[in-house]
């Protein structure tokens, strides 16, 4: 009896050191200078950049390919949960169909890829621009309902590219597209094998040579595409588009009625999550060299979802960590072979009655938890806050 | 294409009706929930599918293995809903103390709770597919993902016919049974007086704690009915098609959703409204374009409705349309 609530005793103290300890970087970090932040960012590429090692691959998943885990699903989630956090994290607006902007990349790269010819890095921006577009064109009737009308017809649309791509025997219907041409070589200049690389397991390898068998020249594309979109939305986020969001996420009416034209930046913020989805379809239909669309089913939609609300809606670092949270996971645990997903599910249960602002808050996001209303409004049946009355979200007819 | 929609166009009818009288049922849950809690209760598919697993249940308990007349018939389903609608109400109001108060409890954001729903939901089907299956139903180890058949026990008849219109024993029940579930259920909210208390938090919350409502027990109520019809939904679903699986639920529990939203979400007539205005739309549908256009047609129907009354076919609320 004793023992046991020593035990309890002893977890809540190490909580409450991690929480201090997070609090301890955070304020590093905000009183950091340029150089110093400089030199972080330099560190953490590097580190990604050594990541496909062996010694860490025989850590993080001796039982698996550790770079095809890195490609995807590590890297894609990442790339997808970023995409998904400008939506929903930064703007507010929930979205269950992800999926579908990442079929729509991936299916543009497919069929311009294998149908008409083109070359990887022709089909990029067409695929991101294509992305943006079926985003811009989901949103602009969608957009001006609210909340979990949004949500449904997003998860509607989610089914019906997935099915119209099922059923269009043009596009190979169920089974797919094969035969996707993979990347040209960009330069087959390759890391030349003597110590330090030989032990990482990285010597001799062509980084900038996308093949059949190795994972990592496409890990580092994705890296890249990662990086890119990263700077992207901070740089967004800092801006005027950025402050609007969090308006519209905090109070859409007051954001209108302060002169934020909202629609435009809902849809804004559609287009540019869609186009970051499409890139990682792009990505991965390049690297996979066949698509059907069983990939693209809803529970992608929803572990994406997953891992953006895990990690911290709105925070980029946590985002990342969810992500990567959410696809290592299942794939570290392959012993348990069939029960991963089971623990998965309990875990996201357990995750969310434990830590529901996720694991790296935001600390805009937190301070609206703390009002009670959360950003997306609290439980209905819940503790209201002060000022909050938790039918907001449906109170009114979007007009 | 347009010749066999005329074709079928009696008997999409009588399917549509029939299939959105199930929906409805099921878009009830989620619309009650929804009216007091403000939640998307995602593992409300999964509520179903542990219905359709008790009937299955039931039936083997039963000892029937074969079809049984029309009256015995109508008996046997009324004692499948009573299984399942327990069955489906215990587990609806266990994912609520399990899932969703903890959450409650901490004022955790809409967005929290969506996702601890999608929590329980991969957790319930994964718990059926791999335990539940293989031990309860004693079927192989691996097979747990594999549909799970009951033992036959609807033996659908041809009943009458009005004009071109053939009415089957086993649509009709559907029809009517859950059209009573839903009468029933719609009396009790508005008559008594744990239904004056679910319309009170509906409407506000807050006052309706100021006014010595015990918010707890009444969304322990809202989970356990909305459950029950989801029971009742997958004790009829199993008379009309025998047979089910772990993710029996999904496609469904969204085409719920789907109606519940489309009716009016939070609305009660409105889920029946919704219900059979998809049901119908989608044989409509699929004897038009073909049916594996069929969900095609009931997500495209969704956007359509929406994009002119953004909150569905009555509006939405609980309260206002109806207290």
């Amino acid at each position: 009896m004793s023992g046991a609530r020593a035990d309890k005793g002893g977890s809540v103290s190490w909580l409450t050191r991690a929480r201090a300890a997070l609090r301890g970087v955070r304020e590093w970090w905000d009183s950091a200078s340029g150089p110093v932040r400089w030199s972080v960012y330099l560190l953490l590429i590097v580190g990604a950049v050594l990541l496909p090692a062996d010694a860490v691959g025989n850590v993080m998943s001796p039982d698996s390919n550790w770079a095809d885990l890195l490609f995807f699903p590590i890297g894609g989630y990442i790339l997808l949960a970023i995409g998904l956090n400008v939506v929903v994290g930064q703007a507010g607006l929930l979205d269950l169909g992800y999926v579908a902007f990442f079929a729509i990349g991936g299916y543009t790269m497919a069929i311009l890829g294998e149908k008409v010819g083109w070359s990887f890095w022709e089909i990029l921006p067409v695929g991101i621009v294509v992305a943006a577009l079926s985003g811009v064109i989901l949103g602009a009737p969608t957009l001006r309902l609210r909340g979990d009308y949004l949500a449904i017809v997003t998860l509607g649309f989610g089914e019906i590219i997935r099915i119209t791509a099922r059923n269009t025997p043009a596009i190979g219907g169920p089974n797919g597209i094969s035969g996707i041409p993979h990347p040209p070589t960009l330069t087959d200049w390759s890391i030349p094998d003597v110590e330090p690389f030989t032990s990482l397991g990285l010597g001799g390898l062509a980084p900038f040579e996308y093949g059949v068998l190795d994972a990592r020249p496409y890990y580092y594309l994705m890296l890249a595409a990662i990086i890119v979109a990263i700077v992207f939305v901070v740089r967004l986020n800092r801006s005027r588009v950025g402050r609007a969001w969090a308006a519209i996420r905090e109070d859409e009416d007051a954001a209108e009625l302060m002169g934020v034209p909202t629609f435009k930046f809902k849809l804004a913020a559609f287009a540019i999550g869609a186009a970051i989805g499409g890139s990682a379809g792009v990505l991965y239909g390049a690297q996979v060299t066949s698509l059907n669309p069983a990939h693209f089913e809803f529970m992608v939609s929803a572990l994406i979802l997953a891992a953006v609300v895990l990690g911290g809606a709105g925070n980029l670092p946590g985002v990342i960590l969810g992500a990567f949270i959410v696809a290592w996971l299942p794939e570290r645990f392959r012993e348990l072979k069939d029960y991963r997903m089971l623990f998965f599910g309990l875990a996201l249960v357990l995750m969310m009655a434990l830590r529901p602002e996720g694991l790296l808050p935001s600390r805009r996001r937190k301070a609206e938890l703390e009002e009670g209303t959360g950003g997306m409004g609290g439980l209905g049946a819940g503790v209201a806050g002060p000022d909050g009355d938790p039918h907001e979200v449906k109170a009114e007819v979007a007009g | 294409m347009f010749n066999s929609f005329l074709d079928q166009f009696w008997p999409s009818t009588v399917d549509g009706l029939s299939l959105g009288a199930i929906y409805a049922l099921v878009a009830l849950g989620y619309t009650m929930v929804y009216g007091v809690l403000r939640l998307i209760n995602f593992a409300h598919s999964e509520i179903f599918m542990i219905g359709t697993f008790a009937a299955v249940g039931a039936v083997e308990a039963m000892g029937i293995t074969t079809p049984v007349g029309t009256v015995a018939l109508i008996g046997v389903v009324v004692v499948l809903a009573v299984v399942a609608g327990v069955a489906s109400g215990g587990a609806a109001v266990l994912l609520e103390l399990l899932a969703y108060r903890p959450l409650r409890k901490r004022g955790a954001s809409r967005l929290a709770a969506l996702l601890s729903a999608i929590g329980a939901s991969i957790a319930l089907q994964q718990f059926f597919a791999l335990v539940v299956i293989p031990t309860v139903f004693d079927r192989p180890k691996e097979g747990g993902y594999l549909p799970v058949q009951s033992n036959d026990f609807a033996n659908p008849v041809h009943l009458f016919s009005i004009g071109p219109v053939d009415v089957r024993s086993d649509k009709l029940i559907i029809f009517v049974g859950a059209l009573l579930m839903m009468v029933a259920l719609d009396q009790f909210v508005a008559r008594t007086r744990l239904g004056r208390g679910i319309r009170a938090t509906a409407q506000d919350p807050e006052t309706a704690v100021l006014m010595g409502v015990n918010i707890d027990r009444i969304v322990i109520a809202t989970f356990a009915l909305g459950g029950a019809m989801a029971g009742v939904a997958a004790a009829l679903y199993m008379m009309r098609f025998e047979e089910t699986q772990y993710m029996v639920g999904f496609l469904l529990g969204i085409k719920a959703f789907t109606a519940a939203v489309l009716g009016g979400i939070g609305n009660l007539r409105g889920a029946l409204v919704g219900g059979l205005v998809l049901g119908l739309l989608e044989m409509y549908g699929s004897s038009f374009f073909g049916p594996e256009w069929r969900d095609v047609v009931a997500f495209t129907v969704l956007v359509l409705v929406l994009m002119f009354r953004p909150t569905g076919i009555l509006g939405e609320s609980l309260q206002r349309a109806r207290a």
